[in-house]
């Protein structure tokens, strides 16, 4: 089965490049599977983790504030921060989910501060679902 | 003549500024090289930023969005990037003298522009001076990340989205060389179109639509505008330290030479004297 190259970059370094058989990803209008030679597409994506599978393998990397590129030889996903499994700081990421679960318990849903903490706490989320998910085989 | 005690005082203090300005020279020739390596790094994301925008743009029939669009001009947002620490040259001292020139030759009053300011020196600077500085960041690290900008990045942003500003210009120092850094002004928002509508294109599908898609896009290009110019700003600011540490090693290896050669002189001359004077008291004695 022909592969897609895959390349996942941060304004401040490459996370990911190389080829898999299918990218799964969360656009702001649901899932989305991109395999080999599909349409030329571009959508934001949702803060969630992106699944990329080669062979039996599975890898997630916690993606946040992304866009997704479709081309026919390849796929780009342009995100502020994305990380791969190993490089997830657990502690931190539990951390960050309480201190964000405490002060939006505390604020109201117009507060200008609530998406803010909303949206900490998500990536917090998925970053701990990354991390425990990680990589495994099938 | 000075006294060799003296000179023998003030060599060692230029010894020990030189081990200094040395030790300083290096550090910055290092953190050059990483604030490089940086500036490379977020070349991709930028240029394929600008690449999906540019093909939106192409493939849109009435393509318009404000950020876009020339609109009158009442105010004006000013960014300007200096660095935290001195010692070097004539980094921050270039730039402050463009922007408070461009401030005077543009604007009759303060009213019409306001200033965002990153770095403790042209913070200081201007509010000294009472410049319209409404927001400023102090303290970032020498390869910044993104996150520690996004609060002033997205505050101008959205001064010009809420039309507050009409207009946002950037003032940095640009990366030619290790050696050379210009001073120079840019403009950020509205988007220059024709930059926008130039380089690669390609069409795609949009999901949910285009005008969705470009909403998201066109601040996020716009921060990114603003991260590479400190990143670059960054870089300019270590070749200027390396190059202004490198003259003054330079200057105090040439005044120990020159001190050195005073401390002999003065040697001589004493020991002449000490031999004149014991030659004139033997002559006596005879």
């Amino acid at each position: 089965m022909a592969m897609v190259q895959v390349e996942i970059v941060t304004p401040q370094r490459k996370v990911f490049q190389g080829e898999v058989d299918i990218l799964i990803a969360r656009g702001v209008e649901g899932e989305l599977g991109v395999m080999a030679g599909h349409a030329p597409l571009v959508t934001p994506l949702k803060t969630a983790p992106i699944r990329l599978k080669r062979g039996n393998e599975e890898t997630l990397i916690a993606v946040s504030g992304g866009f997704l590129e479709v081309r026919p030889e390849k796929v780009n996903v342009l995100a502020d921060t994305a990380e791969l499994p190993e490089e997830i700081d657990v502690e931190q990421a539990k951390q960050a989910k309480t201190t964000h679960e405490n002060a939006l318990a505390g604020l109201n849903k117009n507060d200008p501060d609530y998406s803010i903490h909303k949206q900490a706490l998500e990536l917090a989320e998925v970053r701990l679902q990354v991390a425990e998910k990680g990589r495994k085989s099938m | 003549m000075q006294g060799m005690k003296e000179i023998k005082r003030r060599i060692r203090s230029v010894t020990n500024t030189r081990q200094i300005t040395k030790a300083m020279e290096m550090v910055a020739a290092a953190k050059l090289r990483r604030a490089q390596e940086a500036a490379e790094n977020a070349r991709p994301y930028a240029d394929k930023i600008k690449e999906v925008i540019s093909s939106i743009a192409a493939g849109t029939r009435d393509f318009s969005h404000p950020m876009l669009e020339t609109r009158p001009v009442k105010k004006t947002g000013y960014l300007v990037i200096t660095s935290d620490r001195g010692l070097a040259g004539p980094y921050n001292s270039n730039l402050l003298r463009l922007v408070t020139q461009t401030l005077k030759e543009r604007h009759a009053s303060q009213d019409e522009y306001v200033l965002f300011v990153l770095g403790r020196k042209g913070r200081d600077f201007l509010l000294k001076r009472d410049y319209p500085v409404i927001e400023a960041v102090i303290g970032l690290s020498d390869t910044p990340s993104p996150e520690e900008i996004k609060t002033i990045s997205t505050k101008a942003i959205s001064m010009f989205a809420d039309q507050t500003v009409d207009k946002l210009v950037i003032f940095y120092n640009q990366f030619v060389s290790p050696l050379v850094q210009t001073p120079v002004e840019k403009q950020l928002l509205p988007l220059a179109s024709e930059e926008v509508l130039s380089g690669p294109v390609s069409v795609y599908d949009y999901e949910p639509d285009s005008e969705t898609v470009l909403e998201v896009l066109l601040p996020k290009y716009a921060e990114t505008l603003i991260y590479s110019a400190l990143l670059d700003a960054k870089a300019s600011e270590f070749g200027a330290r390396m190059t202004a540490m490198g003259n003054a090693t330079d200057n105090a290896t040439e005044m120990i030479e020159t001190l050195t050669l005073q401390y002999n002189r003065a040697r001589q001359a004493s020991i002449t004297q000490e031999i004149a004077e014991i030659v004139a008291g033997a002559n006596a004695l005879s």
